[in-house]
């Protein structure tokens, strides 16, 4: 029948609004308001999932973010996700899980085999079971375990969704919406401090929502809700539900997943579906509150049992029974505030209480309404395979070492309380040095790192006075030290039952005879055996037992397991559990997708794209480009049906024939301007700047302090204390930092600025033969004659109205000159270059055409200067100056950098002048010889030479200086190519380097 | 993340910042001789400190300024930050 354990009323949901959900394939009805969770424990739905390790059978265990099992398959508006906490998941119309980890299906499962083989069983079972035989590993061990196991499966589509990151300061971050994390809101706000209070749940309050307190005069959720309503209202505060602060970085810097969309069955139109919050918060007040710890005992992962605190929240805020015949399995008075709220809600539960005789208001309660209480009783196992149908139980000793006689009890659920353990991880995260307190046997923050202060029952503290009265004074006294404001609330009267302490019971010793599995960790399937065998095999670090039996690991970070763990271990080893010491908790606190911490930095957006103020000419004219760094250059501009080698060989052929022309706007540019420019210039770079003339350019090569070349470029004197230089394209931003860096530094004295201009100027490369005609036509008032503006020459002009600066440089090895102008009238240059470039037959040339054009003139690129090779190995020590110091210079008499085989640059030709030679190839003697075979140099670069029109290459190779004309291999194992090949001369075209002077 | 006060412009986030090293190696001069060793240490040789370490950042997406940062390099704690022209001592 629909929604069979739902009460009648009751609960916050809305009952208002039914929705159809499907589980499994099988379709269910729930409320909103409900979770995944309470939506199918109402249908009577507890057979979830299966474990990791044995596939035993699972069901749910927490309410909330503690929940270790029961994570499922969500399909929600197209997509799938997996590892979704079923008991964080709320429920929406239309809503699809399935349960992860079994296989063929969640009733018949065939991993269970696990749970009977004995191999499959101990500790370490991965590092001692499939590592032998070696070759079993990838045939059998590995396809079996992938189809077996695992928490669900990625989608391999491109997520629709959009994730957006958001940065936030604020006074106060609040984590957590229990007593302590409203109180120190309301305190903190009305003191006027920007508050930001964060709440995982949709709903806030925490466990005000559950408990039968009375803060002035009303109930503990209608005084939630005036607090929050107060605080919505608010300028100075940001109230978020739905928001988890799962990390805590340095220098209060917390990160923050809010789940915007995931409760909706589609997001909303220019809604993202969830946002990461990077938060700076001037303090952090950790309400997180406390997590139930269970009672380890046989066989106690069989769904059914579950923690009691849960339990009482599907009743209280869902309205839903876990069981009809409910045994609760206490250590403490927590247990009791759960049989209680069974009982008045017609349900007769019994009581298993672990202590003797303990006495308070609450005991009382339970004893005056009825219920049937077992003191000194413990369960000693669970029994039932999917569901819990009975338990053993018995009386144990004062000493809690010995059994009583077993009997069985029939029941449906076990409900189980063994205290409380403070939620510390965002405060261990921040550095705190945490401390074991005795009292609650369990770790509490100590001594802070950072600006944190931790609250309330994540302190440790579990009187509601106590937590309202410390967090009143708390946030107050931290928001005075920040805004100087002094206004005060007062402390509202607080009515709750006073309970009894606690029994330090954890563990039920096995029954003789018996071998119940009993678990420690319930995600990963780690029992108290797993432990004892770690400990025998001499394990003793809490670290390495953590990852040698995956005791508190994955996305579980131990929530439940981590003190019975401790405990367990501190039995063994006689020791305390302080002295063992808790693991590190590391962020995330709980899973965060992988789309969240991704934001909007994907596909295009992943970087930004830089693009020159002629592209949309280039775009018009069949331009392919290619990413340049961030910049997108015309790689080529197809012409028909060519392909690459086509168009570009045509391109860089017209050049050496007639005239190109290459947008160059994205080579990197850098104004330098002051009395001592000049200076600067002579320092940076290895040749000699001081007597450079006004109008005249030179190329420059800086190095970096450990003589490796870092760029090249050509510098021009403008004026008198005015330079511009160039740098490649990649390179831009660092050489800028380099020349900051000695300016700020090194030479403070040298009166210079340096600023970038890369994006003020827009270029355009004229090269060929005709260039100089073009450029006469193009400037029609100016002398460009080889007298007028020789090679290396600068010049102002007018172009049609428009200033620009003409330099007479040249990378393609022709006469060639650059043109600038500024950014605004790149394309306008561009189109009157094209438009009077006519006559001569120009063309566009991309950067495919530029490579060949420089690869066969053996100009050095990137490709050769890739931050290992100084200058002699690129044949520019002719540029070294011997006269003054430079940046780097010391260096490069370093002995590897003058040996005699010092490795240099040569050219390559195939032998069959046919064979392309690919780029990354490995120059050898033998092609035959054993491997390793000695390596002798590499290809940087490769091109077809459209001069001699064959394959050429240039390749940095030992001893390159004695090499010309010897016969050697190319090899590329990637390509399976070997190829016979002559060295010759870099310079493979014009090595006098007449045409760009003629 | 760090959160670094650039003497300049205020408290701001690491990702505004680029870390440049050691910021008490001094550049040996110009033309002077200098044993291979002395060199080696200036270019190559860098102690690990674990603990206060006067440190190079620039400010490279603020003020472009070069910064000097003393930090703890086991804790992260920020001592002080100067301004590049300002004295360590
Ligand atoms: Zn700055």
């Amino acid at each position: 029948m629909d929604q069979n354990f739902r009460l009648s009323d009751g609960g916050l949901i809305n009952r208002d609004k039914k929705l159809s959900f499907k589980f499994n394939n099988k379709t269910y009805y729930g409320y909103e308001g409900d979770t995944l969770a309470s939506a199918l424990i109402a249908n009577g739905v507890h057979l979830i999932g299966r474990s990791f390790k044995y596939h035993r059978p699972r069901g749910f265990f927490g309410a909330g973010v503690d929940e270790p099992y029961a994570m499922v398959q969500l399909y929600r508006n197209g997509e799938t996700e997996p590892n979704i906490k079923a008991t964080e998941q709320e429920l929406f119309d239309g809503l699809e899980a399935t349960s992860v980890n079994c296989w063929p299906s969640v009733n018949f499962d065939i991993g269970a085999i696990n749970n009977f083989l004995k191999i499959f069983l101990p500790a370490g079972f991965y590092y001692k079971t499939f590592m032998w035989p070696k070759s079993f590993w990838y045939k059998v061990y590995e396809p079996f375990i992938r189809k077996a196991a695992g928490l669900g499966v990625a989608s391999i589509k491109h997520d629709k969704e959009r994730y957006e990151h958001k940065y936030e300061y604020c006074d106060l971050l609040i984590t957590g919406s229990g007593p302590s994390g409203l109180a120190s809101a309301y305190a903190a706000a009305k003191n006027g401090a920007r508050v930001i209070l964060a709440e995982d749940k949709a709903r806030f309050g925490g466990t005000l929502l559950t408990s039968e307190v009375n803060i002035g005069n009303k109930s503990g959720k209608e005084w939630a809700e005036g607090i929050i309503a107060e605080l919505k209202e608010m300028p100075n505060v940001t109230v978020k539900n739905r928001s988890q602060v799962f990390g805590y970085y340095d220098h209060n810097m917390l990160v923050m997943s809010e789940r915007i969309s995931d409760h909706l069955s589609k997001t909303k139109k220019f809604h993202p579906k969830q946002r990461l919050w990077y938060i700076r918060a001037k303090e952090v007040l950790i309400s997180s509150g406390s997590i139930e710890r269970p009672i380890v005992f046989g066989n106690n992962d069989t769904p059914g049992v579950m923690l009691s605190s849960a339990a009482k929240e599907y009743l209280k805020v869902y309205g839903v029974l876990v069981g009809r015949n409910p045994l609760i399995f206490t250590n403490n008075d927590s247990g009791y505030e759960t049989a209680i709220e069974f009982k008045k809600n017609g349900v007769d539960p019994t009581i298993l209480d672990t202590r003797k005789d303990p006495q308070s208001e609450i005991i009382n309660e339970a004893k005056n309404l009825g219920i049937n209480i077992k003191f000194s009783y413990v369960v000693v196992a669970a029994q039932g395979y999917k569901k819990v149908k009975s338990a053993d139980i018995a009386k144990i000793s004062d000493d809690k070492e010995q059994l009583g006689s077993v009997e069985n009890i029939k029941c449906d659920c076990i409900c189980v309380s063994g205290f409380w353990t403070p939620t510390i991880h965002l405060a261990s995260q921040s550095g705190n040095k945490t401390k074991f307190n005795e009292e609650i046997d369990a770790f509490v923050p100590g001594i802070s790192k950072q600006n944190e202060t931790t609250l309330g029952a994540a302190n440790g503290s579990y009187t509601l006075e106590g937590t309202l009265k410390n967090s009143f004074e708390t946030a107050y006294e931290l928001s005075k030290k920040i805004t100087n404001n002094t206004n005060k609330i007062s402390l509202p009267n607080v009515v709750e039952k006073k309970s009894t302490t606690h029994d330090k019971f954890w563990c039920v010793p096995l029954p003789k005879g018996k071998n119940y599995k009993r678990f420690l960790d319930f995600q990963n399937d780690v029992a108290v055996s797993d432990i004892e065998i770690a400990l025998k095999e001499g394990y003793r670090s809490i670290e390495h037992v953590k990852r040698y039996t995956t005791l508190g690991m994955a996305t579980d970070q131990g929530k439940t397991s981590n003190l019975n763990g401790l405990q367990l271990v501190s039995n063994i080893e006689n020791k305390v559990v302080p002295n063992v010491g808790h693991t590190t908790f590391r962020p995330p606190y709980t899973p965060v997708s992988i789309g969240a911490i991704v934001g909007r930095e994907i596909g295009k957006h992943s970087k930004p794209t830089r693009k020159s103020p002629m592209h949309k000419w280039h775009e018009q004219h069949n331009a392919i480009f290619v990413d340049a760094g961030v910049w997108l250059r015309p790689r080529y501009y197809k012409q028909g049906n060519e392909n690459l080698f086509e168009a570009s060989k045509r391109e860089a052929k017209n050049v050496r024939t007639n005239v190109g022309v290459c947008d160059v706007t994205t080579l990197g540019k850098i104004d330098i301007k002051g009395p001592d420019a000049a200076e600067l210039l002579n320092r940076v770079y290895t040749n000699a700047w001081l007597k450079l003339p006004v109008g005249k350019a030179r190329y420059g090569v800086m190095l970096r302090e450990d003589g490796i070349v870092m760029d090249d470029g050509t510098t021009t004197r403008i004026s008198e204390n005015h330079y511009h230089m160039t740098t490649t394209t990649a390179q831009a931003a660092n050489v800028l930092s380099h020349l900051e860096y000695y300016l700020q530094l090194v030479w403070p004295e040298l009166n210079v600025n340096v600023v970038s201009t890369t994006e003020q100027w827009a270029g355009a490369a004229v090269a060929g033969p005709k260039s100089r005609d073009l450029l006469q036509k193009l400037f029609p008032k100016s002398d460009v004659s080889n007298e007028g503006l020789p090679f290396m020459g600068y010049i102002e002009g007018d172009l049609f109205g428009v200033k620009a600066r003409i330099f007479r440089i040249s990378f393609s090895g022709e006469l060639a000159y650059e043109v600038n102008v500024e950014s605004d009238n790149g394309n306008f240059m561009w189109e009157k270059i094209m438009e009077v470039g006519e006559e001569f037959k120009i063309q566009p040339y991309g950067t495919e055409a530029l490579s060949t054009l420089r690869i066969e003139m053996g100009h050095v690129a990137g490709s050769e200067l890739d931050g290992r090779t100084i200058p002699y190995d690129n044949s520019l020590e002719g540029l070294l100056s011997k006269k003054k110091d430079f940046i780097g210079k010391r260096s490069l008499t370093r002995k590897a950098f003058i040996a005699e085989d010092r490795q240099k640059i040569v050219g390559v030709v195939p032998l069959d002048k046919k064979t392309s030679i690919p780029e990354g190839s490995h120059l050898v003697k033998d092609s035959n010889a054993p491997l390793p075979n000695p390596k002798l140099g590499y290809i940087s670069a490769s091109c077809w030479s459209v001069e001699h029109d064959n394959p050429f290459s240039l390749a940095i190779l030992k001893n390159g200086k004695n090499m010309i004309g010897e016969k050697l291999f190319v090899m590329s194992p990637l390509k399976n190519k070997v190829i016979p090949v002559e060295i010759v001369s870099s310079h493979y075209v014009d090595p006098k380097g007449e045409r760009v002077r003629s | 993340m760090l959160h670094i006060k650039c003497p300049h412009c205020g408290m701001r986030s690491q990702n505004e910042f680029s870390y440049g090293g050691d910021a008490t190696v001094k550049r040996p001069e110009l033309g002077k001789e200098i044993s291979d060793q002395d060199w080696d240490n200036f270019v190559y040789n860098r102690k690990s400190l674990r603990g206060k370490h006067l440190e190079l950042w620039q400010h490279l997406s603020g003020c472009r300024q070069w910064i000097k940062v003393e930090r703890d390099t086991a804790t992260h704690e920020i001592f002080r930050t100067l301004k590049a022209n300002e004295d360590n001592s």
